[in-house]
């Protein structure tokens, strides 16, 4: 099949402002070897316009067109009706959620279609530039602290101003995932106090690089986690109780409370009790954004706003990334891109699916009719898989010396060295013992003085070094004083080269010495 | 006063003169004093010691004195002002070697013109004369073999030699029993001998210690010309020598023992030459694939930060790249940008080499930092470029044990906001070792001459 088509359609689901494709994703597609339909008014709520795709290269045409394409971009799951306007043979590529959806799953293999799913981007490196779950999670993070911040009364800053002296916002951000992350990054450079909290230890210094401030919770008699799926896991009991009360203690203590917890394929963990929320200050505000699986906090209510008796908003919107629509289309519209310019190899629009490929075989929910979900598990690389352990093995033992056995040692050379010293001084005639001594106290003056040179001038300091041991000239020299021809050709030769060594030296530290500039 | 006893008060003012300047060295605000006084040290010595010989030297021998000075001050002043900066480490290199000849040619001397002594003193001088011509000779030739890996006209790659410890200890102890052979009956054939064996041993020192280490090789070549010179004071039973040569001696051999700490390795075994450098096994892992950036997106990348971090190596110094990178960071200064560079200790092929090129583009030293005042930062920057740096940015040095650099304190770049990889292409840097960097998220490479690149961006802002 040569140059295939690639038709982007305009979203059907109420609420839904995405949009699977932009002027500058639909530029790169072309550049990929794509003729490009899209549906008139498909990007309208993400504020891009026809004529903007017809400026990128796109031809605008009606829905069913777009439709009618060899492959077909889309954001949410397809409605049936839809699904029946696909030609024979086409590809569809989507969110088409199918770890959870077995009915949608059934109803694409009815269909003579091949079928990809975006959020089923298996987690590893080499796949990251694909993984809208990723893209769609930051801009969620993102937004719920926009949210957040939207319905809460105060300032996020703490600020001292003529009218008095106001307290920075403390905000707890539970679960450091994506859109943890983008939470806890967008909380603070608002200016707040940001604490987050999540099962797996490693995160610890990703929360500290945004700003945020890390709540461990220290179960006595567990290894620490590592997740080797990139997901965080379901946790034991013990550490659940202890989670339950740091929850407890800092609801009490902050404004603002963002939840991000989520398993995938299971019902959202209950983190923030509804006596949590009894505790927390009038005014304050949580953003459940796993309020669409079931809640993290009790009382939310997917979709809705909802204000408790004591005056806790609590939101539980759903659609957090479809609320940033330019950005979350542009985002996930390069998604695409990626994933379409590892299906087309050649760069020549021709669509071709690699099965042996762990990324295009995870994707994959139905191939030409034939259904082939769910695929293998892949194992991700994000922790060191157990093997390399094996062979570092015999590596490590070697030159560990205890740090007493490395006194030891130490003390034990220095003894033979100065023992020799002493033998050779007592044994030999002058003026040798005079010249130890002189040798002795210029290496302890050379160490001492050298020990606190800056290491931005050690290379000036290696060419006057180098210069100063040119004073080998005064050897050659001294010999010069000899009435033997063979002598002093000898020592001509060697006053010629440690004179270049000493001008030489002085003039070039001198030129490097004279760029060295401070403002 | 005579001719004598005003040289032996010129040569404690010189000794002091060059403990003064090495002392000034230290410290920016110093350092051109401290080369001051270097160079007048260097004068009070030469004047007197020519003074002195003139008194009681032929004239043949002046004339031949005075032109020997002068054709070495004019070679010397020329490829001073010629050389590059980023051929400083080779220019180091064989500026060392000449210490070292003219040491050996010192040696020979002692023994060509031996001074009238008796008994134990005639032996003790014997022995001089064979330790003065060995570290010569050791100097001579490793520096010769350092110039050549470094201005890469041989392999930098390290010669393996079957048993090349024992071929070492070997020459070692045939150093010994020359040296004995030589107290006992002082023959020129044994001299011939114990040069040899010297040069062949100083070659292989050098020849099978790998590229990567060369910033150490130059600094304890810098410390053997310096023991070098001692020898000879000995020899020659001259004070200034030993004072000098101990001097030049004990701080290389310290700044090579910085050296060694800053990439962990034993002091040692970087001495004894070669340091394992075999491919380990798992070279084969997966490390994912790496993602390429533009130098348009680099620039916007830059555009929208608030700190950035330049971590230069050697392909820094290869590409000339400098002076755009000087005119980078001006830019983004200019735009409020923080703009700060991590150097670590041994970036480059000489100690310090990345100060000087970005001294000699003006970039302001105050903001050339090293690795440990850096490191602490670098989680709150926002870009990184690194730029033709590869082992010193490995974080397989700190995350996997099995690593051949495991253990090297490195440049923690990886935990910046956004780092970008300037690279000519995918290859492994210098110890061989593939960089886990390059696959990491946040991690993009801009491909091609790291120059070339840099202007390219300078064009996009």
């Amino acid at each position: 099949m040569s140059q295939s088509r690639i038709g982007i359609v305009a979203e059907s689901a109420a609420g839904e402002t995405r949009v699977a494709g932009t002027p500058a994703t639909v530029k790169q597609l072309v550049g990929l070897g794509y003729d490009v339909v899209v549906e008139s008014g498909a990007g309208a709520r993400s504020a891009f316009a026809d004529e903007a795709y017809a400026e990128a290269g796109a031809t605008v045409a009606a829905g069913g067109e777009a439709w009618g394409a060899d492959v077909v971009l889309k954001v949410d799951q397809p409605t049936s009706e839809e699904l029946d306007r696909l030609r024979p043979g086409a590809v569809l590529v989507g969110m088409l959620n199918p770890r959870l959806d077995p009915a949608m799953v059934e109803s694409l293999a009815a269909r003579p279609i091949t079928a990809l799913s975006m959020d089923a981007v298996p987690r590893i490196s080499r796949a990251q530039s694909m993984d809208v779950l990723s893209s769609m999670a930051n801009i969620a993070g993102y937004r719920a602290v926009v949210e957040a911040a939207h319905e809460f009364g105060r300032f996020f800053t703490g600020q001292v101003t003529a009218a008095g002296k106001v307290p920075p916002a403390k905000v707890l951000v539970a679960g450091a995932g994506v859109a943890g992350l983008a939470a806890i990054g967008a909380a603070s450079s608002l200016g707040s106090i940001v604490r987050a909290t999540d099962p797996r230890p490693e995160v610890a210094d990703q929360v500290k690089s945004i700003g945020g401030e890390y709540l461990p919770v220290v179960v006595a008699d567990e290894a620490a986690e590592v997740s080797s799926d990139g997901y965080a896991k379901a946790t034991s009991e013990a550490y659940d109780r202890r989670a339950a009360e740091l929850y407890s203690e800092q609801a009490a203590d902050v404004d603002i409370i963002i939840t991000t917890a989520l398993i995938p394929g299971r019902a959202a963990p209950r983190l923030i009790t509804a006596a949590d929320v009894a505790t927390m200050r009038p005014g304050s505000v949580i953003v459940d954004m796993a309020a669409a699986q079931g809640g993290n906090v009790e009382g939310s209510v997917a979709g809705e706003k909802v204000v408790t008796a004591n005056g806790v908003t609590i939101l539980g919107y759903t659609d957090l990334a479809g609320r940033l629509p330019t950005q979350a289309s542009q985002l996930y519209g390069t998604n695409l891109v990626n994933l379409l310019k590892l299906l087309t190899p050649g760069k020549d629009g021709a669509l071709v699916l690699d099965m042996d490929d762990v990324v295009q075989r995870g994707v994959t929910v139905v191939k030409d009719g034939e259904l082939l979900w769910p695929p293998p598990p892949v194992q991700v690389s994000a922790a060191p898989a157990a093997a390399p352990a094996v062979p570092a093995e015999p590596v490590e033992p070697k030159k560990e010396l205890s740090p007493q056995a490395r006194a030891t040692r130490r003390f034990g050379l220095i003894g033979v060295g100065v023992l020799a010293l002493f033998l050779v001084n007592a044994f030999a005639p002058q003026p040798i013992p005079q010249h130890f001594t002189v040798l002795v106290l210029s290496v302890v003056i050379g160490y001492y003085v050298i020990g606190k040179v800056h290491h931005a001038l050690h290379t000036p300091l290696m060419s006057v070094t180098n210069a100063i041991s040119g004073i080998i000239v005064v050897g050659a020299l001294v010999q010069m004083a000899s009435d033997d021809l063979a002598i002093q050709l000898l020592s001509f030769v060697a006053i010629l080269l440690a004179s270049i060594n000493i001008f030489g030296g002085f003039a070039v530290t001198r030129r490097m010495l004279a760029m060295f500039s401070k403002d | 006063m005579t001719f004598e006893s005003a040289a032996s008060a010129a040569y404690i003012v010189a000794a002091l003169l060059f403990i003064l300047s090495l002392a000034g060295l230290s410290k920016h605000e110093s350092a051109r004093s401290g080369v001051v006084y270097g160079i007048a040290g260097m004068a009070i010595a030469l004047v007197a010691t020519v003074v002195l010989v003139v008194d009681n030297a032929e004239a043949l021998a002046i004339v031949l004195l005075f032109v020997a000075v002068a054709v070495g001050a004019a070679i010397g002043l020329w490829r001073a002002r010629v050389v590059e900066m980023t051929g400083m480490p080779e220019l180091i290199a064989l500026l060392h070697s000449f210490v070292g000849l003219a040491a050996v040619l010192v040696g020979w001397n002692g023994h060509l013109d031996p001074p009238v002594l008796f008994g134990a003193l005639e032996d003790i001088h014997h022995a001089e004369v064979f330790i003065g011509v060995f570290i010569g000779a050791v100097t001579f030739t490793g520096s010769i073999v350092a110039y050549l890996k470094l201005s890469a006209k041989i392999s930098s790659s390290p010669l393996v030699l079957p048993g090349k410890n024992l071929l070492n200890i070997g020459a070692l102890v045939a150093f010994v029993v020359l040296t004995v052979w030589y107290v006992v009956d002082s023959q020129l054939w044994l001299l011939i001998a114990v040069t040899v064996v010297a040069l062949a041993l100083g070659w292989h020192l050098v020849a099978s210690i790998g590229g990567g280490d060369m910033p150490v090789v130059v600094s304890m070549l810098n410390s053997y010309s310096g023991w070098a010179a001692a020898a000879a004071g000995f020899l020659l039973n001259n004070d200034l020598l030993i004072v000098t040569g101990a001097l030049v001696g004990s701080s290389g051999a310290y700044l090579s023992f910085i050296m060694c700490k800053a990439m962990n390795r034993s002091f040692i075994s970087v001495i004894a030459g070669g340091f394992g450098i075999e491919a380990k096994a798992g070279d084969d892992t997966d490390y994912g694939e790496h993602r390429e950036i533009t130098a348009e997106d680099t620039a916007e990348l830059l555009r929208n930060a608030t700190s950035v971090v330049i971590t230069p190596g050697y392909g820094m110094a290869v590409a000339q790249a400098q002076y755009p990178v000087a005119d980078l960071t001006k830019k983004l200064r200019e735009r409020g940008i923080e703009v700060r560079f991590g150097i670590h200790p041994v970036a480059g092929r000489l100690p310090g080499h990345m100060n000087v090129l970005l001294a000699e583009a003006k970039v302001p030293y105050d903001i050339v930092l090293e690795m440990d005042e850096i490191n602490d930062d670098l989680a709150s920057t926002s870009v990184v470029l690194v730029i033709g740096a590869n082992d010193t940015v490995n974080p397989a040095a700190t995350d996997d044990p099995s690593s051949p650099i495991a253990g090297m304190p490195v440049l923690t770049v990886w935990e910046a906001e956004n780092v970008v990889v300037f690279k000519r292409s995918m290859a492994a840097g210098y110890a061989g070792v593939q960089n886990p960097l390059f696959f990491r998220d946040n991690t993009q490479m801009l491909f091609g001459d790291a120059k070339a690149r840099v202007e390219d961006i300078l064009r996009a802002l």
